[in-house]
């Protein structure tokens, strides 16, 4: 029987006419013997599905690839890895800003809300944990749910570190929970916010201008200070870790036992030439006035201080609080974001009477014995305010602050016959000041720098039509007009004065915290081409306004400390005079140069000169004999108009 | 030498060691796919792997047992099973317990729940065994067409109404076995159940209009071919054409009316006419990824990634098949898919060389069950079928399909090694 069944099927298989094939395969009539041989058909069908399925696999998992990078998104998450910021310190290695741990207390509502019968959630005892109660609870709890029921969203922020260690011992009961470490800056003494500046999450502009794409949204960025300046070195370099993560986005673990991760570099630490005791001592004395103090160690170029007044605490911009307290800083009529060292643009007054002289003794239109004449009050165009000799030499008008003198040692200078006319004259001029690091910035790491003013001879020609000789811009001789500095530009041209003819561009680094060199524009020397033989008739004429017997500033001199100065009382449009001084001490090898600028301080001997001269002492001595001056300068407020 | 010893050498070890090669692969991807670092013992009974080691113990003991028992037995009480199996489908459309969306269990207390469609499919196939073998029903007799085709249909309307679809579609799978033992038009209707599926498709894809141009144009070439060779059934071949316009033109009813919202999305996924990852294609593209990332030699035993942290839903059951794909890649799965057919090729060739009708119709049925039930599982998985939610034998975790799969082929290999003696 057998036997008779397979010749059947070979014959309906081999037979010519397909037709028997398709009468065995589909018509009705026929034997059960005939009917064995549609197995064949219902086999082909299991094996053509199997082989489709077959090649439908090899397609998908051998020729696509398109499903394994898919799968690498799905199931390993890049967790970013942020390195530890790096540390600023002062000159002397007082730490100025450290990275302090804050814990988030983090909640997935999902876990947290899952009903577990064995071990029931203790609500009571988290909320005795957490020293909050019930209602705050479930606040709490639904904020979060609200945010996502399944990722992790904060439920209580900043949990300070002993009640971190508390609550993290025994969290392992609460499912749901987990603490997450941030670090925020911290300042340990409240000084310098301007400079130390600030870090904040990453703008829309500052991402587009990211050019390494080394930001994400939501990174933290210098935003001010030093932290704008050297964020690339303070900031390290992120690392990266990859973890494998289930649907439900909880991490399972590292991927690969960590052989693609990598690991951050820390950011590099910074030491400031400011020196902490110093700029906090600035900032006392300048409570209750408006201005700033910039002081600059001459050899070498670092900023000691960088005071600008009204100041604030920096730790106000750090932490849950940073929005509210930006916005009462913003609002505050004494702008007290302003950093006025470096932002604010004043006329020099008198201390500009230095440059005015150093430019008019190198283009050898005066010398040391040159004498102006002098009618005091009476002088024209400009009136004499000192009471000194009818014709001082330059000395006794240094001394003196003598104004005719100097106008007329301007108007040498750009009508000196050498350079043919007044405007290549002005141009000479110009360019004096400039090299003397006037009129535009120095470009260093001090952030949103100011250039100041020193008007350009095409602006006095659209000014007055062309015509303009040495009496139309006699202003410019003595620190006024349209000249503007910024006390940074002015504590530099004491430096310089106090180098006796070079300087280095200010800057607030000194050193990083590792042997990386500092950038090379602040480690060279500028010479702006000024004979030292001037510059040290100049020191010297400076030295006389504390020593001689008429110098402005004669009442704060000290026996061991040779100071040397000029005062400076600037006309300006917003009320009273501004009391200004540039100064720097001691005569020989001088340690610091310093600008004040006390925002209508009326007499420049009246606030600035004291101040500047206090700050001496407090470097150099490292207190003051002087207490009374001390108290009194402190105490003193000024009064302005536009205060609440 | 005893009987029984005799028997029990009888037995088609070919089948035998497919169906074990099957049931580890099966625990091993269970286990993977479930793996917990706290639990990390694939004998953990406190896990679905641990489980699944008594699911799989018990059918070892069930299997073995049939052995044992006499083979006429099943033959003898074929209607009795079936009959029982019935009440207890009628049983869950009572007191059953609803699993996403289908009743279709049955809680016996202490947290063991049975599904008894799992066991309706074996009980149909005894009694149409039973049916067609016991009283030498020849299909060529009306009565006997109308009760077999009945025998089927009742237990999938039952599975039906505990909106179960996933297994009333399996008892599709006795067609194979009615085109085999000769019923009237069961290939026709074969025939005409592919033709009807790509209808459908080709319908939703290419929209009705498209698809009356094109058979408006295959029966205008039709016409003019049987008038050319004068061919006399013309008549036979116009009502064709008119049951494939009807049927095109009830297809956007049928889709929009008959089907409810999950399996109307589920088709236009797959005929990517919907594009919803994470939606309703959240499964097969998971799924998809799964397998697809697994690549030639897979990533290893527990290495999947995919799998294992729960992205592909259903992964230790319905999509039990996405772990195998993604650990033992291509390699892997062409192996489950040649065991596959292989033991469907087995099980028919043993169906042939039954004496009994009842031992063949029986072979028959469960060959087909199978097949659909491996069609449809590992189809949907790598994105060629709609999702369908039934297991794939063997491999799928689960007590009641473990258990009803392996007493299913259990009574077949005891059929054949009884096959000498049954004359």
């Amino acid at each position: 029987m057998k036997k008779n069944q397979k010749k059947r099927i070979e014959n309906a298989l081999t037979s010519r006419k397909t037709n028997t094939f398709v009468n065995h395969i589909f018509i009705m009539r026929t034997s059960n013997n005939n009917l064995s041989s549609r197995r064949l058909l219902i086999m082909g069908i299991f094996i053509a599905v199997g082989l489709l399925y077959i090649v439908r696999l090899f397609l998908l998992q051998v020729v696509d690839t398109k499903y394994k990078a898919m799968a690498d998104n799905n199931a390993l998450r890049y967790v970013t890895q942020y390195p530890a910021r790096g540390k600023v310190y002062d000159r002397n290695g007082r730490l100025l800003v450290f990275n302090e741990a804050v814990y988030d207390l983090m909640v997935i509502p999902k876990q947290a809300m899952k009903r577990d019968t064995l071990r029931p959630f203790d609500t009571a005892t988290f909320c005795r944990l957490l020293d909050i109660d019930k209602t705050s609870f479930i606040e709490r709890m639904n904020k979060a749910k609200k945010e996502s029921y399944l990722k992790p969203s904060p439920f209580m922020t900043q949990v300070s570190k002993e009640n971190y260690a508390h609550i993290a011992e025994v969290l392992y009961r609460f499912p749901g929970f987990y603490f997450q470490t941030r670090t925020v800056r911290h300042y340990p003494l409240s000084i310098a916010a301007h400079t130390l500046g600030d870090i904040g999450e990453i703008s829309r502009n500052e991402l587009d201008k990211d050019e390494e794409d080394y930001y994400r949204q939501g990174d933290y960025i210098g935003k001010s200070g030093i932290e704008k300046s050297y964020e690339k070195e303070l900031r390290g370099v992120k690392g990266l870790k990859v973890m494998m993560v289930d649907v439900h986005n909880r991490e399972m673990g590292s991927f690969m036992d960590g052989e693609l991760d990598k690991e951050p570099v820390a950011g590099k630490d910074i030491f400031l030439g400011m020196d902490a005791e110093l700029q906090a001592y600035g900032e006392q004395l300048m409570v209750g006035k408006i201005g700033s103090i910039v002081a600059i160690e001459p050899a070498t170029g670092q900023i000691l201080a960088f005071v600008t007044s009204p100041t604030y605490d920096p730790n106000l911009l750090v932490g849950r609080e940073r929005g509210k307290h930006y916005k009462e800083l913003q609002e505050d009529p004494m702008k007290p974001l302003i950093n006025r060292a470096t932002n604010g643009t004043y006329p020099p007054g008198s201390t500009f009477k230095s440059v005015v002289g150093l430019i008019a003794m190198q283009s050898g239109s005066i010398t040391p014995a040159t004498c102006f004449h002098c009618a005091g009050p009476g002088s024209l165009p400009i009136k004499c305010t000192h009471h000194h000799g009818s014709s001082p030499d330059f000395a006794n008008a240094i001394m003196n602050s003598c104004n005719p003198y100097f106008y007329e040692s301007f108007k040498a200078t750009i009508n000196n016959p050498k350079f043919g006319n007044i405007k290549e004259g002005y141009q000479y001029w110009k360019d004096m000041t400039y090299k003397l690091g006037l009129g535009h910035k120095f470009g260093t790491d001090i952030p949103y720098e100011r250039p100041g003013n020193i008007p350009t001879r095409e602006y006095y020609d659209r000014m007055y039509g062309g015509q303009w000789n040495s009496v139309t811009i006699r202003s410019l001789g003595i620190g006024q007009g349209e000249v503007l500095v910024t006390p940074l530009q002015l504590a530099n041209i004491a430096a310089y004065i106090a180098n006796e003819g070079y300087y280095y561009p200010p800057h607030l680094i000194k050193c990083f915290g590792d042997t990386t060199a500092i950038p090379e524009v602040m480690t060279t020397k500028v010479d702006p081409g000024i004979d030292s033989r001037y510059v040290r008739v100049m020191k010297a004429g400076l030295r006389t306004v504390f020593s001689g017997s008429a110098g402005t500033a004669r009442r704060y001199e000290m026996k061991d400390i040779p100071q040397c100065g000029k005062t400076g009382t600037a006309q300006n449009p917003h009320g009273n005079y501004h009391s200004n001084f540039i100064a720097f001490a001691p005569y020989d090898h001088p340690k610091i140069a310093l600008a004040v600028i006390i925002e209508n301080g009326g007499y420049g001997a009246t606030w600035a000169a004291p101040i500047a001269s206090l700050m001496i002492e407090k470097y150099i001595r490292g207190y003051t004999l002087r207490e009374d001056l001390e108290k009194r300068m402190m105490e003193g407020r000024i009064s302005y108009k536009n205060e609440r | 030498m005893n009987e029984r010893n005799k028997i029990i050498g009888k037995i088609d070890w070919v089948t035998v060691l497919i169906y074990l090669a099957l049931v580890i692969i099966g625990w091993f991807s269970i286990f993977s796919a479930k793996y917990d670092e706290m639990h990390p013992s694939i004998f953990d009974l406190s896990q679905v792997y641990g489980k699944q080691l008594i699911w799989i113990g018990a059918s070892l003991l069930i299997g073995f047992v049939i052995l044992l028992i006499d083979a006429k037995f099943f033959n003898a009480f074929s209607m009795w099973i079936y009959v029982i199996v019935l009440a207890s489908l009628f049983m869950v459309l009572v007191y059953g317990k609803a699993t996403k969306g289908a009743t279709s269990w049955i809680d016996l207390g202490a947290g063991i729940k049975f599904q008894p469609s799992e066991f309706a499919k074996m009980a149909t196939a005894l009694a149409l065994a039973g049916y067609l073998g016991n009283y030498d029903n020849d299909l060529q007799k009306r009565r006997n067409q109308v009760v077999a085709i009945i025998l089927v249909l009742i237990p999938m309307a039952l599975v039906l109404l505990q909106n179960d679809t996933g297994s009333a579609i399996v008892f599709v799978s006795f067609i194979f076995v009615f085109y085999r033992e000769g019923l009237p038009g069961a290939g026709w209707v074969m025939m005409a159940g592919v033709v009807a599926v790509l209808l459908f498709v080709f319908t939703l894809v290419w929209s009705q209009k498209v698809m009356y141009i094109i058979l408006g144009s295959l029966l205008v070439l039709a016409v003019v071919y049987y008038l050319i060779n004068k061919k006399k059934d013309i008549a036979k071949m116009i009502a064709i054409f008119a049951c494939m316009f009807v049927f095109v033109f009830s297809v956007d009813y049928a889709f929009n009316k008959v089907l409810q919202e999950h399996q109307r999305n589920r088709i236009l996924v797959l005929l990517g006419q919907l594009d919803d990852p994470k939606g309703v294609g959240y499964n097969v593209h998971q799924s998809k990824i799964a397998i697809g990332s697994g690549g030639l030699m897979g990533k290893g035993f527990l290495q999947g990634t995919q799998t294992k942290y729960d992205f592909v839903p259903e992964q230790h059951t319905d999509f039990i098949f996405c772990t195998v794909g993604e650990e033992g890649g291509f390699l892997g799965t062409s192996v489950v898919v040649l065991l596959y057919v292989a033991l469907l090729v087995r099980i028919i060739t043993l169906a042939e060389r039954q004496r009994s009708s009842f031992s063949r119709v029986y072979g028959y049925s469960i060959a087909g069950i199978f097949f659909v039930h491996f069609a449809i599982n590992i189809g949907m998985a790598i994105g060629l079928v709609p999702v369908i939610g039934i297991p794939l034998p063997f491999l799928s975790y689960g007590g009641s399909s473990m258990l009803a799969f392996t007493i299913m082929l259990a009574i077949f290999v005891k059929q054949d090694a009884y096959r000498l003696v049954n004359l």
